[in-house]
């Protein structure tokens, strides 16, 4: 059915299964978005994983098709963003309809100066298999196919695994085992470790189609369009001509009957006409939840992605945020297993990533509160807000068709630094992502010059070159342009960013004792 | 953000025309059944809540509203 041809990748014979091998730094279950990236970006910082994947292809179905700036950030210092984006739909407009007339646009990027736009969209086996096949070509990163963790047992200072394999099982010990092995995680379940949250009813049909014709690059949503009246439709354009179209069916939806081909073609042809052609890639009956654990990190196991936590699909914060989860861990990970840092410093993987998992949870849950009103009264106030948003812009902003996926706050970590000085507006500041922006005479980027650990910004402090910590890269930049406004910069303005881009400090004036006092707090040297 | 008492709420008349505003939103109603009304209401509440624009005011007016 799906124009993808699947690739099976080889299955290696592994040497512990002709004698003990080494206890491992990092072993990694779950080659799916979160795994590949945790394991090259480990890679990138000197630290060598394993990777176990019970299977021997990418996902199956396109999945997560929304791939979002941030998470294109990260796998553009991976090597991976670039064909994600030459592959991929470029996309940072939508439009929203109601019955058979739009009612407002809407751009997720509305001023230039990114190097990445908003989204990408790109179905999810092709984000894998740039993934893997990087890991392929980096020797640091052990990815085993037809690996399966079937035991998982934790110890004071490391866990111990029994892995099968078509040759048979063998043991495998790990000083930290991150599990990324998705929503029904396997190594969650070996530990029963409760996994709790909010279980939504209402069903959703995706079918993925390719469609000849004039596509929209552009984000579109029905509430109660003309084909399908009763419910919302929401539209995607993805790579190849595929189109995912995602129909509401309501609570009370016959999943098995709603999945049989005439069913979809019955549903499409109210859509696209009796003249349109398609054929099918991939479809789905679903309903979803939202739940996350109450830890993410239990001893030396550590939860990265849909283990760790799950949201409806509105607002494309599932992959985005295994991404972003991912990337807060690698340099954390790597300075613990360098011995730069305690075990501590993953404590704060724990609780900023919990904090952003609560944020994705409480928008994700809005978005489907709107989208599946509860009660009469809700489905009252959301239809008045649908009423209204013609007339009245300000009801636009009421209309929750998915919030989507931008980084989450991460506020009152123990890394950052609070800010000293008050005279701040709206420029990022401590728990907040960094802004891109155009630097060098508009010739490059800031995140292409950022430093491979900390880097510290400063503003109009050319020829000052400042004695900095260890693993602290400069860029100075000149009082002007896009990025003096983006980071609200006076002469001396300095901020200092962590590995993953997040603000940790900022300061009106160039003060070598508070950066390295703030260099020292971001890299966990302050937690007991 | 916050659920207490604010004191943002406005308790004295702020009104020129009581009775002229009361009966203009009862007989706005006048002939609509019960599911009619409730859109009606909520249209209704959505364009006073922006117009109003103060979280706080709106926070203890749904406080002061809900039944008791």
């Amino acid at each position: 059915m799906s124009s993808y041809t699947y690739r099976h990748y080889p299955y290696r014979r592994p040497a512990e299964l002709d004698g003990a091998g080494t206890r491992r730094p990092v072993v990694i279950v779950g080659a799916g978005i979160a795994g590949p990236t945790l394991a090259l970006a480990l890679a990138k910082r000197g630290v060598p994983s394993v990777l176990l994947d019970e299977d021997d292809t990418v996902s199956i179905g396109s999945r997560s098709i929304c791939q979002a700036k941030h998470s294109l950030e990260v796998w553009d210092r991976l090597g991976v963003a670039a064909p994600m984006v030459e592959k991929g739909i470029t996309w940072e407009q939508g439009e929203l309809y109601l019955h058979d007339r739009p009612v407002f646009r809407f751009n997720l990027q509305p001023e230039p100066g990114h190097k990445f736009p908003a989204f990408v969209n790109l179905q999810q086996y092709y984000v894998e298999e740039y993934l893997v096949d990087r890991c392929l070509a980096e020797p640091a990163v052990d990815l085993r196919f037809r690996h399966k963790v079937v035991a998982v047992t934790p110890h004071a200072d490391h866990v111990a695994l029994s892995v099968e394999t078509p040759d048979g099982t063998y043991g495998l010990e790990a000083q930290w085992l991150v599990a990324c092995d998705g929503v029904r995680s396997p190594v969650r379940h070996a530990l029963g470790l409760p996994f709790e949250g909010e279980v939504f009813h209402d069903q959703f049909l995706i079918a993925d189609i390719r469609l000849k014709g004039d596509l929209p690059k552009e984000r579109r949503f029905w509430f109660y369009p003309p084909f399908h009246p009763t419910n919302s439709v929401l539209l995607h354009r993805q790579a190849d001509d595929v189109l995912r179209v995602d129909f509401q069916l309501g609570r009370d939806a016959d999943a098995e009957a709603e999945r049989q081909p005439e069913a979809i073609d019955r549903r499409l042809r109210m859509m696209f006409g009796p003249e349109a052609r398609w054929e099918h890639e991939w479809s789905s009956v679903y309903t979803f939840t939202c739940r996350m654990m109450r830890r993410f990190v239990e001893g030396r196991v550590i939860f990265a992605g849909d283990s760790a936590h799950v949201v409806s699909p509105f607002g494309a914060r599932g992959g985005n945020a295994a991404v972003a989860d991912v990337d807060n861990l690698a340099w954390k990970l790597a300075l613990v297993v360098a011995g730069e840092a305690g075990p501590a410093l993953l404590d704060t993987y724990d609780s900023e990533r919990r904090a952003a998992a609560r944020e994705n949870i409480l928008n994700s849950t809005r978005s489907t509160d709107f989208i599946t009103p509860k009660f009469p009264a809700a489905r009252a106030f959301r239809d008045a807000a649908l009423d209204l948003a013609r007339d009245f812009p300000f009801a636009r902003a009421l209309i929750n068709s998915g919030r989507l996926s931008v980084p989450t706050r991460q506020p009152d970590s123990p890394l950052d630094t609070p800010d000293g000085e008050a005279d701040w507006g709206r420029a990022p500041g401590p728990g907040q992502a960094m802004l891109d922006a155009p630097v060098d005479g508009e010739t490059g980027w800031l995140i292409d010059r950022l430093g491979p650990d900390f880097t510290l910004l400063t503003f109009g402090l050319d020829g000052v070159p400042p004695p900095l910590p260890a693993r602290v890269t400069h860029v100075g930049l000149p009082l002007e342009g896009v990025a003096r406004q983006r980071y609200e910069a006076r002469a001396g303005t300095t901020y200092l960013l962590r590995p993953d881009r997040y603000v940790a400090a900022r300061w009106r004036t160039f003060d070598a004792a508070a950066i390295g006092r703030a260099v020292a707090r971001a890299a966990g040297k302050e937690l007991s | 953000m916050n659920d207490q008492p604010s004191g943002a709420l406005r308790r004295t008349l702020n009104l020129a025309r009581p009775d002229e505003v009361y009966n203009a939103i009862v007989d706005a109603h006048k002939g609509l059944d019960d599911a009619a009304c409730r859109d009606f209401d909520a249209r209704l509440i959505l364009l006073l809540a922006n117009h109003v624009g103060d979280e706080a005011v709106i926070r203890e007016a749904l406080r002061e509203a809900a039944p008791k």
